[in-house]
């Protein structure tokens, strides 16, 4: 992860936003064509996000973020869209793994205090998210370190091209 | 010695070690690792970017069966790249005629006591012959193929312990919809669900590979069955009996929940739009008009599972309001139900059946809904936008709901027309 903070605005997506809200099957011909399917990005969720957010906006979920289908594609465009971060209460196992694999921060904090395009500051290596509209400083549970690891690495191919095979901390 | 869970068990045999621990993290060696056409061109791309001369996974599978035979061509060409691949690579091509990924795995891949990775969340499901069986990215089924390792973290166990049998007209899905709508669809999340007790004994494979199949929409990252005889009498009459063993946790493991289920107290059950813990008894939610009805997929596409809605529907047509598809699992369930004269109870009930595959469940054919249509569905999701349209409602129920539901043009209680 990089030091530097991170800065965008926060657009609010509630409790459990599956993959098929991220990238539904109705766009699966566009599976390979990632640039394609990343303007349609969170549409069944909040059609004007795609076309209206801005390169380091947050995505902001509820409780269970990410669950369903194991379609990597979901977070790459969450990404390719250029979103800084998703930030949420909780996550489901196969989108948070997935996300770290291809380098896309997922942070597990409170979210129930950042309001609607509240402006925030993600400071990854300090831990904390900063709502820089009301002030409030939230936590972040640090990743496990297997996670920190693959995602310095580069993700998870960048990994295991680096080390000749797996190379991860037991913990 | 430990005593241990199957999931601790099996990924202990496969980290190469005596007992493995919650929490732990291992890299263990893969036995069977698959991707569809959905995932797999995506795991195709990473798999070269690795640049590894060889698959290492024993067994390696792609699967055409999401979009197959394919209705565009972008995926047609996204075929035309797996193909190429298995051709070149030496992996397994399932192609479209064969069948669902999941379904596939159990009749013809995964045994007891192996380790199944797939790019699908439903790879979960081989976990009823007595696998760890998960569902991962197309980056980490990539690793797992090119190196034939992946790395897992030891999941904490949640023992369902399952007493008393089914009434007659209630499912294994009823049982699996209760549960989940007990436990929450994040209730399991990063957990190993292990089935047990008399209720789980008395229950054939067809209903096992149900609960196994949903245990990710309570978050679960495996489900597991016991390997017993009848593990043993579904690998016979695949003539795969060589590939059985017996497998069961130890006594005394430890969990980090029990949860109790009896079975004789489970009435038909039915999610609601759009969430698959948003549970209620079917016979609550007579009165719902119902614009379709879809009986298959993975979940419920098996010869059993059509056998129930056959059962339902001899001598009755759908409602005509009520369209009805019905979508076998495999090559192998079509063969064996075009054998028994159950297509032509569909037939004569007014049914549209369908080549076996993933069919209209996940969106892309085959049954897509329109704005404002009512779904009742024998899959697996029921999720805002499923079928193809986030105008449409999904609910999800047993095949014999489904067949009683299409019978009646509203949702009905399958007990009612038995």
């Amino acid at each position: 992860m990089t030091d530097e903070a991170l800065r965008g605005r926060a657009w609010l997506f509630g409790d459990d936003i599956s993959t098929d809200h991220i990238a539904p099957g109705r766009l699966f011909h566009l599976r390979t064509d990632l640039p394609q399917l990343a303007r349609h990005v969170l549409e069944d969720a909040r059609p004007e996000f795609a076309g209206e957010m801005r390169p380091g906006d947050f995505v902001v979920g509820g409780r269970n973020f990410g669950l369903g289908s194991s379609r990597e594609h979901a977070p790459r465009i969450i990404k390719l869209a250029g979103a800084g971060a998703v930030l949420a209460q909780s996550f489901a196992r196969i989108f948070f793994r997935n996300a770290i694999n291809v380098g896309l921060p997922v942070l597990q904090c409170d979210t129930s205090g950042i309001g609607e395009q509240d402006e925030l500051e993600v400071d990854l290596a300090g831990g904390e998210v900063r709502d820089l509209t009301t002030g409030a400083v939230i936590p972040f549970v640090p990743l496990p370190p297997v996670m920190v690891t693959i995602l310095a690495d580069g993700g998870l191919v960048a990994h295991v091209k680096m080390h000749g095979g797996f190379d991860l901390p037991e913990g | 010695m430990t005593a241990l869970t199957l999931a601790e068990k099996i990924l202990a045999a496969h980290a190469g070690l005596d007992a493995v621990v919650p929490g732990q993290i291992v890299i263990a060696a893969v036995d069977v690792a698959i991707a569809q056409d959905g995932t797999g061109p995506l795991a195709i791309e990473q798999i070269e970017e690795l640049g590894s001369a060889r698959l290492k996974a024993p067994t390696c599978v792609f699967f055409i069966d999401h979009a197959a035979p394919a209705p565009r061509s972008e995926l047609a060409n996204a075929q035309k790249t797996i193909r190429a691949f298995c051709a070149s690579s030496g992996a397994t091509l399932s192609d479209v005629e064969m069948g669902v990924c999941h379904q596939r795995v159990a009749e013809s891949y995964a045994k007891p006591g192996d380790l199944v990775i797939g790019a699908d969340s439903h790879t979960c499901m081989a976990g009823a012959l007595g696998a760890f069986a998960t569902g991962m990215g197309s980056t980490d089924v990539a690793v797992g193929m090119a190196s034939g390792q992946t790395w897992l973290r030891v999941p904490e166990s949640f023992r369902i312990e399952v007493t008393g049998e089914l009434q007659d007209g209630v499912e294994a899905k009823d049982l699996m919809l209760t549960l989940i709508g007990t436990l929450g669809a994040d209730g399991a999340t990063y957990k190993a669900l292990e089935f047990g007790g008399p209720g789980i004994d008395a229950l054939p494979m067809p209903g096992r590979l149900t609960l196994c199949n949903m245990s990710v929409e309570a978050g679960a990252k495996a489900g597991l069955m016991p390997s017993d005889d009848s593990t043993r009498a579904f690998l016979a009459a695949l003539d795969r009996e060589a590939d059985w063993r017996p497998l069961a946790a130890d006594p005394g493991a430890s969990y980090e929940r029990v949860v109790e289920v009896d079975a004789a107290a489970i009435v038909p059950t039915v999610s609601r739009p759009h969430a698959v813990d948003n549970t209620a008894p079917a016979a609550a939610l007579k009165g719902t008009r119902v614009d379709q009805v879809l009986i298959g997929t993975c979940t419920n596409g098996r010869l059993e599972d059509l056998r129930a809605a056959a059962r339902l529907r001899r001598g009755r047509r759908r409602a005509p309001h009520t369209r009805l598809i019905v979508t076998p699992a495999s090559q192998a369930v079509a063969r064996a139900a075009a054998a028994e004269g159950l297509f032509d109870v569909f037939w004569d009930a007014g049914a549209v059946v369908t080549n076996p595959g993933c069919g209209a469940c996940v969106g892309i054919h085959e049954g897509i809904l329109g704005d404002g249509e009512v779904c009742l569905s024998t899959a697996n999701r029921n999720f805002h936008g499923r079928m193809g349209n986030p105008g449409a409602f999904i609910y999800l129920g047993s095949p014999a709901t489904a067949a009683a539901t299409a019978v009646a043009g509203e949702i009905t209680d399958p007990r009612e027309l038995l």
